[in-house]
């Protein structure tokens, strides 16, 4: 069955086949879609679940991350500021070692306050042992929601998964989505049955108790780190049983033109479609241009992406979002994945999409030329802030208002 | 009626109109603030206004004063930190109940505990309004909403009930009971130590027509009917509004 669903409502739709059975919630934009129609569903009956409506995010996370200790599938979805108020429990949450699964629905921070998407939410929680999807498109949100139970579920694996997608550009964008059939999913995605983590009357069993004194703690800590590991390998496992079943494959990165690139961008997220379409322009001027779009963050998919861009001769990681002090976040990362390697590319770094900016097919082409250039005289450009002579001069007309020229 | 217009002052009127929904009463709670700030001639470099997250959210910078737009439920620990730096500034918050109440709920306690010498403007519309309508911790008991859609299965907090015994400032007031809203601020405003006002106002956009209200004027008229004032009890019954008097802190 093929509907026109949003981000949101496709998200939903993953949730009620993944029969869930608790949904601890907490409106904001641009995630409340979401919950407003998982609640539907429930009062018209055609969906099981028990519903409650908490008083902040950090209740939401807390009684879900509790939920889902006593052994039952949960799901809870969030944004920015309500990810950041919930962030303590993230790590709580995650050292539980149990299987939730989230969407969080990315915007930028605050302050300045604002609506729109750019990725420093989700990434501030990268460290906290959640292991994270990011998508593109509608479709890949609910079939990605369906991979994360089993991916958390996994007794390999047995950490939280968060989902990801913009806010707005998808979160509010209808597209086509195939809504699997729910034997298929039944197949794919058996009832939650819990070995390891889960309250049973009769076993007493304590969670989260302190754990003072460094050894125990490092010991628990990075048995997290392994687990996390392991779930490249079993998401390999997950997504190929996934694809041999509905016919959709989700590797960890995603390649566009990857085969004979020589300039490839390096993007996650929904302005990757936008990153493709400059890539198909680009070819057809003759630049061998191609796009790696990272799927998998954590755990991070090292040799993946350094088989993908190793042999090629520039590769310009396109941050939305900034480590202030620092730079592009997933710049940072991937220069390390390719340290090791005796020949590697030119990595250039680029800072766009801030607050939801816009990035125009023009700084597209401004990338390609920046990797072409540095690919001509061998030098790596400073990284740079995208940011077009407009919007430059609206800034100006902005700050002469507010008397600050 | 009042046709004084100097609490424009107050305002920065080249921002007019608020972003609010027509029909909505928070421009009336927003007015009244700047009447009663008139009313006390309070000096424009002098007061502070600070907001919480939610369409009353916006109120602060709509203020021709210095005025902080916080976090979701943040609203009153940055008006405590304004206060306990510089104690000469009026410091007033005007936020929702949504925000004040739900997720910031927690602050709201220990301001009455600590009595910190600040007036809290509530725009109470029983519901989360920006975010479309969905339930709040101040909707009422079997209230549709976007995420009750078979009814509200909670019961509403009666903010009133914080305060018993505090020894701190609590009134209720509609957006209908013009003067008396007035009154409420003006008091509260007077008043040393932790003030709180409810006003009640109307959401007719995401609330009020599900409700089964045809406009913001029927609602308007339902407050009007409902609400009675009280300025001498010690506890306000659901249908009645006013200032409470005998709420002495009880020491042990």
């Amino acid at each position: 069955m093929k509907e026109m669903l949003t981000g949101n409502a496709a998200a939903a739709w993953g949730v009620r086949l993944a029969d869930v059975d608790y949904l601890p919630t907490y409106p904001i934009t641009p995630q409340t879609e979401i919950i407003e129609t998982l609640a539907r569903w429930i009062c018209d009956g055609v969906m099981d679940a028990t519903f409650v409506t908490l008083d902040s995010e950090h209740s939401m996370i807390t009684a879900a991350g509790a939920a889902s200790a006593t052994g039952v599938r949960v799901f809870t979805a969030t944004s920015s500021q309500g990810l950041l108020y919930g962030f303590e429990m993230l790590y709580t949450v995650a050292g539980w070692r149990v299987p939730l699964v989230m969407v969080n629905v990315s915007r930028a921070l605050s302050s300045p306050i604002t609506l729109e998407a750019d990725h420093n939410d989700i990434l501030a929680t990268r460290d906290s042992g959640f292991l994270q999807i990011h998508c593109e498109t509608c479709q890949e949100v609910l079939d990605s929601i369906l991979i994360a139970y089993r991916l958390a579920e996994d007794k390999r694996v047995l950490l939280p998964v968060l989902v990801n997608m913009d806010g707005f550009l998808l979160s509010f964008t209808r597209e086509p989505v195939e809504i699997p059939d729910i034997k298929d999913v039944k197949r794919f995605l058996p009832p939650y049955q819990p070995e390891h983590a889960f309250f049973k009357a009769s076993q007493p069993m304590a969670q989260g108790v302190a754990a003072l004194g460094g050894p125990v703690y490092s010991y628990f800590k990075y048995q997290m780190h392994l687990a996390s590991m392991n779930a490249l390998d079993v998401y390999k496992e997950v997504s190929g049983e996934f694809g041999k079943i509905f016919g959709r494959k989700y590797d960890t990165v995603d390649g566009c033109m990857m085969d004979d690139a020589v300039c490839v961008l390096v993007m996650t997220n929904s302005f990757s479609t936008l990153g493709k379409a400059a890539v198909m322009k680009a070819r057809a001027k003759g630049i061998k241009a191609g796009l790696l779009r990272l799927r998998v963050l954590r755990p991070f998919p090292e040799a993946d992406i350094r088989g993908a861009i190793k042999m090629t001769r520039a590769v310009a990681v396109l941050d939305q979002n900034v480590s202030v002090g620092k730079g592009g976040i997933l710049y940072s990362e991937i220069s390390s994945a390719l340290y090791h390697e005796k020949e590697r590319p030119l990595l250039l770094s680029f800072i766009g999409g801030l607050g939801g900016k816009n990035i125009s097919s023009e700084e597209f082409e401004f990338i390609f030329d920046a990797m072409i250039h540095a690919v001509d005289t061998g030098k790596v450009p400073a990284p740079r802030l995208l940011y077009t002579e407009e919007e430059w001069k609206q800034m100006e007309g902005l700050k002469k208002m507010a008397g600050k020229q | 009626m009042n046709q004084n217009t100097s609490f424009k002052r107050y305002l920065k009127m080249d921002l007019l109109p608020t972003p609010w929904c027509p029909g909505c009463g928070n421009g009336i709670v927003l007015k009244t603030i700047c009447q009663a700030f008139d009313e006390l001639n309070l000096p424009k470099n002098g007061t502070v206004v600070v907001s919480g997250i939610g369409c009353s959210g916006r109120s602060a910078g709509y203020f021709d004063l210095d005025s902080v737009h916080t976090a979701h439920g943040r609203a009153i620990p940055v008006a405590e930190g304004i206060k306990y730096a510089i104690d000469a500034l009026n410091v007033i918050v005007a936020s929702g109940d949504g925000d004040l109440l739900g997720i910031g709920g927690n602050h709201l306690l220990h301001a009455i505990r600590r009595n910190t010498n600040i007036t809290v403007v509530c725009y109470a519309n029983e519901t989360y309004g920006m975010t479309g309508g969905q339930v709040s911790p101040t909707t009422p008991h079997n209230i549709k909403t976007l995420t009750t859609p078979n009814g509200n299965p909670d019961y509403p907090l009666d903010v009133q009930f914080l305060f018993k015994h505090s020894g701190c400032y609590f009134a209720r007031s509609t957006v209908y009971h013009l003067n008396h809203l007035k009154k409420c601020i003006v008091e509260a405003l007077k008043f040393q130590g932790f003030s709180f006002v409810e006003a009640r106002t109307m959401c007719i956009v995401n609330y009020g027509r599900r409700l089964g209200y045809k406009n913001s004027n029927e609602m308007l008229l339902h407050y009007k009917e409902f609400y009675k004032i009280n300025d001498d009890a010690g506890e306000l019954a659901p249908n009645e509004i006013g200032i409470i008097k005998t709420n002495t802190l009880i020491k042990s």
